[in-house]
């Protein structure tokens, strides 16, 4: 009796399980399934179990390290640099900063973050584009012009996806700084401990908790980026600016192998999956 | 020491101001050249106001259709996750079970997968299972996409209403479902608000999913008919291109207005994942 009432009592569950199963853990399932094949994208009947052939050559494909290498890139120079020092810049910024300012420079920033990834995309393109807004700017400073997208594309890249996603940051910074008792900086600033002191003695330690959420969050995002670089450069010129997303992409889609295809993606999902690991932990004492 | 920080006060509004204007530079871009009759890709004052570049692209091809595409797509996901989520927090919520922690945890798992990562396999499990370019499978992989978060959200908020209140209506011989519907999705609006907004911007702004599982090009949501202004058009109308993606972002940028300011400034969602 008590087992059957414990059972109509999880029945909400059941159409999000449902769900969750069929097209979320399914899919995974199938991700570990065709990772070992030889699965093709024109339809054979069959394809074959390949073992660790997928990974065996993914580490020996010069175009795979290559994308490895500049996903490394990418997620250091935006991620962990940019959105994350840029963040709590601003957001350390805001806490000084008279009203209007604060509620201007939150607002521009959030909608940044609000926009539809392709619009984003197109943005950053316009402004990094050879006869574009950044080199307009140069011009009237009189300093060299680039053609970002062309020598520089992974630069260019990196800096849309700061642009498009500090606002996270800023948020969770904000949040963390408000709860900093002010008691405790005044004390410092009356102790005579500067601005530098204060941030590395007492601010840093106290919001470390947060800085792990943040860098956590802030790195799996980074790494699922695809729509933004694909609007922007295709992953190109050549393969200049082909992270694995879109390497995975190409390996599948380009050149028809999607058990290759699906080994890469199995790598970039067992990397997020450590991540996320790590983020339960720090998550850990909330839960 | 007052003078101290109104000197202080002033660094902070000058570099502030410095980062927003650099920041606003390309928003700035699209909203002056969506009005702009001769619109390229620098950042300049427009030759006139016009509204020629709304009046080329307000056709049923290309915003029209695309637009309802999107509305389908993620009003019909939205509606989806959001149910599942609100009927999987309430047992979450109010009944203790062994196995709660050990839900969660997985739950909180899955909100940070990349489901980039997937979308090969989904793609090549669509075409198995003969959902790959059908409106429903795109439902459904959207709305299971979102669920861990949907749930996760959801039950917080859930957690905050009083269960005394629902006792009262329990004595009364009111089913849990009842109890769930009229009493506590009620008093938890703005949750609900939240939860619906997030998961409608995050599926409207979302490529990826419907430009791997979709391939009709009917059947394209906005954020993937507007790669059509680069591809088949030859010379790109920047000015056209800008107009789309003013109207195409406006909802959202709404949207998420309206969230923020009812739930007042903190709106930083806790621990918040981003697409």
């Amino acid at each position: 009796m008590r087992r059957v009432h414990r059972a109509v009592r999880a029945l909400p569950l059941a159409p999000a399980l449902v769900l969750l199963l069929l097209f979320l853990a399914g899919p995974v399932a199938y991700c570990v399934g065709i990772a070992f094949t030889d699965l093709q994208l024109t339809g054979q009947a069959h394809s074959s179990f390949v073992g660790f052939a997928n990974f065996r050559r993914a580490f020996r494909d010069e175009a795979f390290l290559n994308a490895v290498w500049l996903t490394l890139v990418f997620t250091v120079l935006s991620s962990l640099v940019g959105q994350n020092t840029l963040g709590l810049a601003l957001a350390a910024l805001m806490k000084r900063a008279s009203k209007p300012v604060r509620t201007l420079t939150g607002g521009v920033v959030v909608t940044a973050w609000v926009l539809p990834e392709v619009v984003a995309g197109f943005l950053l393109y316009a402004f990094f584009r050879r006869e574009g807004t950044l080199n307009a700017i140069l011009d009237q400073l009189h300093l060299p012009r680039q053609n970002w997208l062309y020598t520089l594309p992974i630069l260019a890249v990196s800096f849309a996806n700061v642009w498009r996603g500090t606002a996270f940051s800023m948020l969770v910074y904000s949040a963390a700084l408000d709860e900093i008792p002010a008691e405790i900086t005044e004390a410092a600033e009356v102790d005579g401990a500067g601005g530098w002191r204060r941030l590395w003695h007492i601010t840093l330690p106290m919001i470390r908790r947060s800085i792990g959420t943040n860098l956590m969050l802030n790195t799996l995002q980074t790494l699922s980026v695809f729509g933004l670089i694909w609007v922007m450069t295709r992953g190109g010129p050549g393969d200049r600016s082909q992270t694995l997303p879109l390497f995975m992409y190409e390996q599948a889609f380009q050149n028809s192998m999607i058990g290759y295809g699906t080994a890469v993606a199995l790598l970039l999902l067992v990397v997020g999956s450590l991540f996320s690991v790590v983020y339960l932990r720090l998550l850990r004492t909330e839960v | 020491m007052p003078r101290k920080r109104s000197a202080r006060r002033f660094a902070a509004d000058v570099s502030l101001l410095a980062l927003a204007v650099a920041f606003a530079l390309p928003l700035a871009w699209v909203l002056l050249s969506a009005v702009d009759p001769r619109a390229g890709l620098r950042l300049r004052a427009p030759d006139g106001l016009t509204l020629d570049n709304f009046r080329a692209i307000l056709t049923p091809e290309i915003t029209y259709t695309p637009l309802l595409n999107s509305l389908l797509l993620c009003g019909g996901a939205t509606a989806l996750t959001v149910g599942c989520a609100a009927l999987a927090a309430y047992p979450l919520s109010r009944f203790r079970s062994r196995l709660n922690r050990p839900f969660l945890l997985t739950i909180l798992f899955a909100t940070s997968l990349p489901i980039t990562a997937i979308m090969v396999p989904v793609y090549a499990l669509f075409v198995r299972v003969n959902l790959i370019d059908t409106l429903q499978g795109t439902v459904f992989f959207f709305a299971a996409s979102q669920l861990p978060f949907a749930i996760w959200l959801m039950k917080n908020f859930m957690d905050g209403v009083p269960r005394e209140l629902e006792e009262a209506a329990w004595t009364d011989g009111a089913s849990a479902l009842q109890s769930l519907l009229r009493i506590v999705l009620p008093l938890m609006g703005p949750g609900l608000a939240v939860v619906t907004v997030f998961s409608f911007v995050m599926m409207w702004g979302n490529f990826f999913v419907p430009f791997m599982l979709l391939l009709t090009p009917d059947r394209m949501p906005a954020s993937v008919s507007i790669n059509d202004f680069f591809g088949n058009r030859g010379m790109v109308a920047y000015g056209q291109l800008a107009a789309f993606s003013v109207i195409y972002s406006t909802p959202v940028i709404l949207l998420y207005v309206l969230v923020a300011r009812r739930l007042g400034g903190g709106f930083a969602l806790g621990g918040a994942v981003k697409g």
